[in-house]
């Protein structure tokens, strides 16, 4: 305060006074200049804006452009658009809208939605614009109001454009379905571009490439009288149609993969190794996107997707799955390439197998056991105690590692919407998400691909490609390479081996699985004209104990064994691979191996009578 | 705080005003003006709502409310003010951090605080305690404010400016600078500083573009240069409220027959965009003379300030008035497309909600400084 007394008081209060009326000068300059705009706007400006204000009312209405067309690798069309009709009501020429209601109501089927939907949107809208009563008008529905037309005055059959897919349930999980666009949805993007439509690409490629295939909104001046009804359309700025896209898909090969799995849940992936492009991409059981484009009413929705076989449910690229015995080639590979074990050295195997100062016993599946095994009889015969005993001679770090380069528990990085990775469980995988320690027992179980290892059908895949290229990785893509498909680069690294002879011995192993005597896939290779190197996988759902058989009649259905069955051929150069997961299915080679040899075949088929394959292929 | 130690002179007091300023510590001047504009207000909403009367109701309501809280506002003494700056502007403070961490998702962005039965906007409480706390921290020295002091209010006014861009919630955020920087202004901050900030910010305009501002933030700046660009969507707004005002001639189309206001073609008609409903219905002659009444509002409240006996009553005083200057121009100057498109109400007159209040607060506190001046016995 003492200071205070030293303070120029008076300087002060006129340093305060005269910024104030700095102050107050601009203020008045500032609300000039707002004026002087306004008597702009308004005096200068007026017949232009009064005459805007008085003919207009031009309004703006925005003209959707129509959707790219998805097609198929041989350009057949998987998604286009049809022309449909909707009926809508201009509510100010309806007298009694009730009695209007009813009537209709006796001629075409009217869901008590379709009737609330109408109304909560005629309670916003004005009397002269049209609203949509019921979306989708069958043939008949048009040609009864056709016929009766001259009795419902204010009542329209309008033309628009749906989305159709005429493979209907073949290819839905890939293709995916447009819908309703939803608040959320909206609130991420450019609304510019949702201003004339309400449908988005909901799932699959139509939402992976919904920019593409969008296009871009045009525009109509409408003019309208003082009331704002509209008289005519003044001009046009055309919309831009979406781009057309092609895909690596092949329609013919993805319904060959929907009826081998027929009425199994499950999923397939095939996919040229040399590029990673998809040629098949199944889930089962699937859906009917032309039914959810059309608008399923909230009921059929809702019990679509309470459905217990999970109908919506992606498997190829969101089913996790403990991959079981199919991933014996990638840590055989593993234990010769890092040393643990020599290709021709052999474990002997009595069906049982111990840990130093464990009590538990680990049993083979075939409980007599193998005998001496080697690499290659280890997986053609698909031996457990072999893997047991390598992946513990490992170490659970080890197996991490190499299991990890082949891209088990990544992502593929599948250019389609929402794929889920894998589990390769780590010591640190085990310490985050349980937070336990790691025990020996575990890296036994590890070994044949069960306890905590889980894997997606389009990982199996990659890494089956991966292997069919003796380390060369892939990204899985959907898009058609010259399209602009797979020019992401794999999110695996190359793997390079010291000896690289040891690829060729992991894939004569693999072939011995189809085409050896004592292969557990022997089936589906005896009439094989040309080679197979593939993998049986029989992975448990419930833990079995200790004493107790497998009785499989004796189990719900829901309990027993997933198939698995992944596989490449011609096994000299490949040129498709095959992951197929049958949930509930039994056994891998029963199961799962002949629905890869259905698909295998229908593209060894295709390839050969285009002549894609080399002379002598076979 | 320098106070004159009692010495009060009746007769000098007596003189300084009636029985409002006595009794209730209101100033006559600045009610009357407030009232004819809210009165204005009322009658352009009755219009803007298409003669509906509830919403009317609704916003006679508030305005009670509101002069409820400046009659409060109004007992409060300056010096008392002054006391309680610093801490009610922490306090604030904390507040608005706590929007961002916890704060409820409202429009897209962070601004709401949910108190379980009310939520509020902490950012409109700083529109109130950022002026006080600039005026308290520079009334603590010497005036012209010295160089370092000026730095440490920039500083001051950053922060809270920053946490409310952050929401995002941009109006607000160039409301609470510019009740900041008009107090910082009338200190009497050199003309070369305040040049070299200018060039400072203009500077950091394009860190803020790519860095700061939120798609749609940037869709607006860019609307607002060329609004063709989305004429379905912001560009309508500047293209449908510029033919109302234009169409509006210099008489108007008379009230309630404003075509572009009942036709709807004028989006958000009764908040933000309710100065084109009346430049529509009223024309040049009812702009101006809603302009009159903001500019002598203005004024008196610029008066009150000079007429103030303290640093810190002077410079908040003037703060408050600067502000809803600002307030005035950008809405006006947004919906006649002279600025681009921010969220900011044309006070006093705009339906809604929380803004009015904090505004008649700040009047109220206005006229606690004209009414608490003790005269000195010479």
């Amino acid at each position: 305060m003492g200071l205070d007394l030293l303070r120029d008081k008076t300087g002060e209060r006129r340093v305060v006074r005269g910024r104030l009326l700095v102050a107050g000068v601009i203020a008045t300059v500032l609300f000039g200049l707002l004026a002087g705009r306004i008597a702009y706007l308004q005096i200068a400006q007026y017949d232009h804006f009064a005459a805007q204000s008085q003919d207009n009312r031009v309004r703006l209405a925005p003209v959707t452009p129509t959707r790219g067309l998805i097609l198929d690798r041989d350009g057949r069309i998987l998604a286009e658009n049809r022309p449909a009709f909707r009926l809508t009501v201009i509510p100010e020429q309806v007298t009694d809208m009730d009695a209007l209601l009813e009537e209709l109501g006796g001629l075409i089927d009217l869901s008590p939605e379709d009737i609330n939907a109408f109304e909560e949107t005629r309670r916003r809208a004005r009397g002269f614009q049209e609203i949509p009563l019921k979306l989708q008008l069958t043939d008949a529905d048009v040609a009864r109001l056709a016929v009766n037309r001259h009795r419902f005055p204010g009542v329209e059959v309008r033309p628009h454009l749906t989305r159709h897919y005429p493979y209907g349930e073949i290819g839905s999980h890939a293709v995916g379905y447009v819908g309703r666009i939803s608040e959320s949805e909206l609130r991420d993007r450019d609304r510019r571009h949702y201003r004339g439509t309400s449908m988005i690409g909901k799932t699959g490629v139509e939402r992976a490439y919904e920019d593409r295939l969008r296009g871009e909104m045009g525009l109509e001046r409408i003019e309208t009288n003082a009331l704002g009804r509209p008289l005519s359309i003044i001009d046009r700025e055309p919309p831009v149609p979406g781009d057309d896209i092609r895909l690596t898909l092949d329609i013919a090969l993805q319904r060959v993969a929907e009826e081998a799995l027929g009425d199994h849940r499950g999923a397939i992936v095939a996919m040229d190794p040399r590029t990673g492009g998809i040629l098949a991409l199944a889930s089962k059981p699937g859906f009917d996107p032309n039914a959810i484009s059309r608008g399923l009413d909230r009921e059929a929705f809702r019990s679509l997707r309470g459905h217990p076989d999970q109908p919506l449910f992606n498997r190829a690229l969101r089913g996790r799955y403990p991959p079981g015995s199919v991933v014996k080639p990638f840590l055989g590979l593993a234990g010769v390439a890092s040393g643990h074990m020599d290709p021709d050295e052999t474990v002997f195997c009595n069906g049982r197998y111990h840990l130093p100062n464990v009590s538990r016993t680990w049993r083979d599946w075939k409980p007599e056991g193998h005998g001496h095994v080697d690499l290659i009889q280890s997986v053609a015969q698909s031996c457990d105690i072999y893997y047991y005993d390598l992946a513990y001679q490992m170490g659970i770090d080890a197996v991490h590692d190499w299991m990890t380069r082949f891209g088990f528990g990544l992502e593929t990085g599948i250019d389609l919407p929402g794929e889920r990775k894998g589990v390769m469980p780590s010591r640190e995988w085990k310490r985050d998400n349980l937070g336990e320690p790691w025990y020996q027992g575990e890296t036994v179980n590890t070994g044949i691909g069960q306890g905590f290892t889980l894997a997606t059908p389009i990982q199996l895949a990659a890494s089956t490609a991966m292997f069919a290229n003796r380390g060369a990785p892939v990204r899985p893509h959907l898009l058609e390479t010259d399209e602009g498909g797979g020019v992401a680069p794999p999110l695996v690294a190359p793997l390079t081996l010291d000896d690289e002879a040891l690829w060729q011995t992991a894939i004569d192993a693999m072939v011995e699985v189809v085409h050896g005597p004592r292969g557990t896939a022997r089936a589906i290779g005896e009439d094989l004209d040309y080679r197979i190197a593939g993998k049986t996988g029989t992975a448990q759902v419930i833990g079995i104990a200790q004493d107790e058989e497998y009785e499989e009649d004796a189990i719900d259905e829901r309990f027993h064994d997933h198939a698995l069955f992944t596989a490449f051929a011609p096994a000299t150069s490949p040129r498709i691979a095959v992951a197929v997961v049958v949930e509930n299915g039994g056994s891998g080679s029963a199961t799962a191996a002949p629905m890869a040899r259905r698909v295998i075949d229908a593209w060894m088929e295709r390839l050969e009578a285009q002549g894609e394959l080399a002379r002598g292929w076979r | 705080m320098n106070w004159p130690a009692g010495g009060v002179n009746e007769a000098a007091r007596r003189a300084t005003g009636g029985l409002l300023q006595r009794a209730l510590h209101l100033d006559g001047v600045l009610l009357a003006l407030l009232a004819l504009l809210a009165g204005i207000g009322v009658v352009v909403l009755y219009s803007a709502f298409g003669g509906r009367i509830e919403p009317v109701h609704d916003h006679l309501i508030r305005l009670g409310i509101g002069l409820g809280v400046l009659v409060v506002a109004a007992q409060i003494p300056p010096w008392r003010l002054a006391r309680l700056a610093p801490w009610v502007f922490g306090a604030v403070l904390l507040l608005l951090v706590a929007v961002l961490v916890a704060g409820q998702i409202g429009g897209g962005a962070r601004r709401w605080l949910d108190l379980g039965v009310i939520g509020f906007q902490p950012s409109e409480l700083m529109k109130l305690a950022l002026p006080m706390m600039v005026a308290w921290l520079m009334a603590r020295g010497p005036l012209p404010v010295s160089l370092g002091r000026a730095a440490i209010t920039v500083l001051v006014i950053a922060v809270p400016v920053g946490l409310i861009g952050a929401q995002p919630d941009l109006g607000t955020a160039v409301l609470v600078a510019a009740a900041g920087a008009s107090v910082l202004f009338l200190g009497g901050i050199g003309w070369r500083l305040m040049g070299l900030m200018a060039v400072l910010v203009s500077a950091a305009a394009p860190l803020l573009w790519f860095f700061g501002m939120q798609d749609y933030q940037r869709q607006r700046v860019l609307t607002f240069l060329d609004p063709e660009r989305d004429p379905l969507g912001a560009g309508y707004n500047i293209i449908q409220s510029q033919i109302a005002i234009g169409s509006g001639g210099v008489s108007g189309k008379g009230w309630l027959n404003g075509t572009q206001a009942h036709l709807e073609f004028i989006p958000e008609r009764h908040t933000d965009f309710v100065f084109a409903v009346m430049a529509e219905e009223f024309g040049l002659f009812g702009v101006i003379m809603i302009l009159a009444v903001y500019l002598a509002i203005i004024a008196r409240g610029l008066w009150i300030a000079h007429e103030a006996q303290d640093n810190f009553s002077r410079l908040l005083a003037g703060g408050l008035t600067l502000t809803f200057f600002v307030y005035c121009f950008v809405n006006i100057g947004m919906v006649s497309g002279l600025l681009p498109v921010v969220g900011l109400p044309l006070p006093l007159v705009s339906y809604g909600g929380s803004s009015m209040v904090t505004l008649l607060a700040g009047f109220g506190i206005l006229m606690a400084i004209h009414t608490h001046r003790r005269m000195w016995s010479s």
